[in-house]
């Protein structure tokens, strides 16, 4: 009996120790093959690896029911019940592919994205400080861009065929009112604000989301940064301007405050760079501004950003209806700008995102009619010169508010919907030389609704639906805009896009009050791209169409200002355009290319019909380089833009016929700018440097071509004037250093 | 009789304790003789399974989970498609999450990996990721040695990183020499916990110092 006892028990462990082979193959739910599978016996060591066929094989000693499991980062775990009965099995896995944000299709048609996330982009946030032509602007930057037009006489970004009021910014969410600095008659002004406040940009030359309305054309998203890595202090000294400032961070690293001053002088400047322009008083700028943010938990984020600014600045110019006499403007601007934003996860998958900003701008501006000794000329009897000699005071105040409620639904689904804000009072006083004052307030309240849906069908599938409906309460009228977008994702990782939209948007304050009852004009967008962005090179072409519908017409007023009569202008605008990164290549040379081509005719504000519009150009490319020498510690940029002339047209109102007429037209000869850019960083390679400093130099249109805008044309037809860049050459020279903060690595290569 | 059946049920008990236990370390002891090869063979995402099935088989062992994260890490070094190593440095990091809750906190050798995972990271777009990773690898080794000032593997990876940094940013094969040694003395002195606790980076101090000669 013993015996038979420990014969049984001997007997038992032999066949416990008996191996049984499992072998299989696994493969996606595409029956494509996947290599580099775990494959486990759960609860044992026993396991396998599948190999680069697919194929796997281990032995096991393990007896009875198990779980096979197999897991992969990116698929979903499989687990299959197996019984081990001593014969060799064999089992087939066939892994479902998990939709993960690294893995899935980007909605991407019409955007442009610089952020430093894991998802690939085409640019990183460094590119738009570090681009040649750019001298820091972020508007400029975008312009060696596909899709905008190199616009030297006014500001703002001009998007495949719209003007740039077509085009609107926001930060952090909510609209801002003012992004240039006030209007001077023929130059462009820059952005108010420094690239270095925004960690991530988003820009769209069409078919963006339901979020954003009120731009016929293209949206620019700005992102703010979040809390420091360290407290600073910053220094900066150039030519033209100084500035200091500190940013702080408490000890548990989760509130930062910080404020900055800067002054702006361009007396020296305009001494060593021959203007055009006769300044009797040469722009001074006084801008501070300040923030804070609070982490107010492990997800919620506060932050506060502020600013104001005053600018003052006056010049003379060639008077355009007379060869004896000169233009006089003057200008005194004060902006303040406040924006308050919350971010916080509220549990069950609901995140919520909460906006508001507040802005207000005074400009007061005096024009004045003089003679070649510089004297006021007031001439009544002559209507042309008369109106030269006026005084505008403009005083606006904006308010947006922005709510966006997103629940994420399984995998990268999502909903998300959410209301908008937005108030305008825009007082004005025009007073004429004869001392008649023009009073004038247009006050505007915007209230939208959207709602979006990101649906993902597989990581190669995804498709953005939403809908948007806006109410103005200027013209009391609603509208309700639907958008799509579908993207589709090629084995190769290439991938294509399709977007469509309807976009709104309100006349411009500028060209109120009407007489007449106006609607919303109306843009549509069909848009098709194809992109493949791998390893160090990116490209990306797209074709879009865009069709306006109920442009504005203007019309003259009484006392010659243009005013929106009706809805009555259209348009269209197609094209294509093609942009190729590589930073491969050529070793250690970073480059970019963009073209675009683009065909387009409108008719709005005073057109007599349907023409190419005087701010495109039908052919813009752009070349961006950067490289940088290790051994000389110096990043060398350079960009160069080529555009092919822009039609110019004289229209006036033909009193015999009773319309608009034109009476010349011509096209500019082509634009040419080659831009260089050097930024030495000698704090690099001293470890643990306590300060870091940035020395810049920059110096635009290299090569002094006679780049010409436009043309001005006098009242009597007789006479155009070429509009050309203020000075042909711009030099810039700066030192910026930071205290406490090691910026040395930002610059380094690829070698770490 | 009943002595004899107790006797041959303690005796299958304990010897299936103790197998249980020596397989623990046998399995482990093969594995981690395997780690020095990854760099030549590319396998470190097999050996990296291997580690994980020990791990998810014992549960109660952080080891199994670091030997993971380290394989798994190994092999995002030598990968030379961009787009891969982000996943890679995830999964280590996951890996590296699950030693830390067994062990119930953070020590000198997990702080290594840590550093590792952010130089990964960071390598895929250095000019743009610095900002973000670069600060973590310093303070992920900084950590690591004061946690355990006689181990030699914090010091080995801030001597590779010096090693492939240009000299105008403070790197280069001379201002890695230094550490070198200093990685190498340490390295010689170092008595790991027990015969599996991690002793790596002897191979990877001399094939740096034979860059010399």
């Amino acid at each position: 009996m013993q015996r038979v006892i420990f014969l049984s028990l001997l007997i038992l462990s032999i066949t416990a120790k008996s191996q049984v082979k499992i072998s299989g193959k696994v493969t996606d739910n595409h029956n494509k093959i996947l290599g580099g599978i775990s494959i486990s016996l759960q609860n044992s060591y026993d396991g396998a690896t599948s190999d680069s066929l697919g194929n796997f094989s281990f032995t096991t000693t393990e007896k009875g029911a198990h779980i096979l499991s197999a897991s992969s980062t990116g698929y979903k775990s499989f687990d299959e019940n197996i019984n081990i009965d001593g014969n060799p099995l064999i089992v087939n896995i066939s892994l479902k592919e998990e939709i993960t944000a690294l893995k899935a299709v980007i909605i991407s048609a019409g955007t442009f994205e610089a952020s430093d996330q894991k998802r690939a982009s085409a640019l990183s946030p460094i590119d738009i400080v570090t681009t040649a032509s750019a001298n820091a602007d972020i508007t400029a930057a975008l312009k060696t861009l596909p899709g905008t037009q190199q616009v030297g006489e006014s500001e703002g970004l001009f998007v495949r065929g719209g003007t740039a009021a077509e085009t609107k910014i926001y930060i952090d969410g909510t609209l801002v009112n003012k992004f240039f600095y006030s209007s001077e008659p023929n130059l462009a002004t820059r952005g108010r604000f420094n690239p270095f406040l925004f960690k991530g940009t988003i820009f769209s030359s069409g078919g963006y989301s339901a979020l954003y309305g009120q731009a016929l054309s293209s949206v620019l998203l700005l992102e703010s940064i979040d809390l420091p890595e360290k407290a600073s202090a910053s220094f900066g000294f150039s030519y033209l301007a100084a500035n200091a400032g500190i940013q702080t961070l408490s000890k548990n690293k989760k509130s930062s405050w910080g404020f900055t001053y800067a002054y702006t002088n361009l007396a020296l400047v305009y001494n060593l760079i021959k203007q055009k322009l006769d300044y009797f008083q040469v722009p001074i700028l006084n801008e501070g501004d300040a923030n804070f943010r609070i982490k107010t938990s492990a997800t919620g984020m506060l932050k506060y950003f502020g600013s104001f600014s005053t600018t003052n600045v006056a010049f003379r110019n060639q008077d355009v209806d007379s060869l004896n006499m000169k233009d006089a403007f003057a200008l005194k601007n004060r902006y303040m700008y406040h924006n308050l934003s919350w971010k916080e996860k509220i549990g069950r998958g609901w995140k919520l995102n909460i906006g508001t900003s507040f802005s207000t701008n005074h400009d007061e501006i005096n024009s004045e009619l003089q003679d070649r000794n510089n004297v006021k000329q007031v001439l009544t009897n002559d209507s042309i010169f008369a109106i030269k000699n006026f005084n505008l005071e403009n005083k606006g105040q904006y308010a947006n508010a922005k709510v966006v409620f997103e629940k994420n639904l399984f995998s990268l689904n999502a909903v998300r919907f959410g209301g908008e804000y937005n108030y305008s009072n825009e007082k004005s006083f025009f007073a004429l030389y004869n001392g008649y004052v023009y009073p004038q307030v247009i006050k505007e309240n915007i209230i939208a609704a959207f709602a979006e849906t990101d649906i993902y069908v597989t990581n190669d599938i995804a498709a953005k639906v939403g809908l948007r409906a806006e109410h103005s309460q200027l013209i009391n009228k609603t509208n309700l805009a639907p958008r799509a977008s579908v993207a589709y994702k090629f084995p190769d990782n290439s991938q294509f896009s399709l977007a469509y939209g309807i976009f709104y948007q309100d006349p411009e304050s500028k060209y109120l009050p009407s007489i007449n009852q106006l609607h919303f004009a109306e843009a549509t967008h069909y848009i098709a791209q194809y992109q493949k962005i791998s390893n160090q090179r990116t490209f990306r072409t797209e074709i879009f169409y865009k069709k306006y519908k109920d442009l504005f017409k203007t019309g003259i007023t009484s006392y010659g200002a243009f005013s929106a009569i009706n809805n009555k202008g259209f348009g269209d605008a197609k094209g294509i355009e093609f942009f190729w990164r590589d930073k491969k290549t050529i070793k250690n040379i970073d480059y970019w290319i963009s073209y675009s081509y683009l065909d387009t005719k409108r008719d709005f504000l005073n057109y007599p019909f349907a023409i190419e519009p005087s701010f495109v150009s039908k052919h813009t490319a752009s070349l961006v380089v950067k490289k940088f020498v290790t051994k000389l510690k110096t990043q060398f940029n350079a960009s160069y833009t080529f555009a092919t002339g822009r039609p110019y047209y004289n229209i006036s109102y033909d009193y015999a016929n009773k319309n608009y007429k034109i009476f010349d037209e011509g096209r500019t000869k082509d634009y040419n700018n080659l831009s260089l850019s050097v930024n030495y960083l000698p704090s690099i390679g001293k470890a643990k440097a306590k300060s870091f400093t940035v020395f810049v130099f920059s110096l635009t249109n290299v090569l002094g071509a006679n780049n010409i805008y436009t043309y001005n044309y006098s009242a009597n037809n007789q006479n155009k004037v070429a509009v050309t860049p203020p000075s042909k050459r711009f030099l810039y020279l700066g030192c910026f250093i930071s205290l406490g903060i090691d910026r040395s690595q930002d610059e380094i290569d690829n070698h770490l | 009789m009943k002595k004899v059946f107790l006797l041959a049920a303690i005796i299958c008990f304990a010897s299936s304790i103790f197998a249980q236990s020596d397989k623990y370390k046998d399995a482990m002891k093969t594995n981690i003789a395997l780690l020095d090869s990854i760099r030549g063979n590319g396998n470190g995402i097999e050996l990296a399974n291997k580690f994980e099935r020990i791990g998810d088989a014992e549960k109660t062992q952080w080891l199994p989970y670091y030997y993971a994260a380290y394989s798994t890490i190994t092999q995002a070094y030598a990968e030379k498609d961009n787009s891969k190593k982000d996943a890679m440095a995830d999964k280590a990091q996951q890996l590296l999450d699950k030693a830390e809750t067994i062990n119930g906190k953070e020590n000198s050798e997990t702080g290594v990996i840590k550093s590792m995972i952010a130089t990964t990271h960071m390598t895929i777009d250095p000019q743009s990721r610095y900002m973000t990773y670069g600060p973590a690898i310093t303070a992920a080794l900084d950590k690591s040695k004061s946690l355990d000032p006689t181990n030699p593997r914090p010091v080995l990876i801030e001597a590779e990183n010096t090693f492939f940094t240009p000299e105008a940013y403070g790197g280069g094969k001379d201002a890695a020499k230094k550490l070198l040694d200093q990685a190498k003395t340490l390295n010689d002195n170092f008595k790991p916990e027990t015969d599996l606790s991690p002793n790596w980076g002897k191979t990877a101090i001399n094939y740096f110092l034979s860059q010399y000669k």
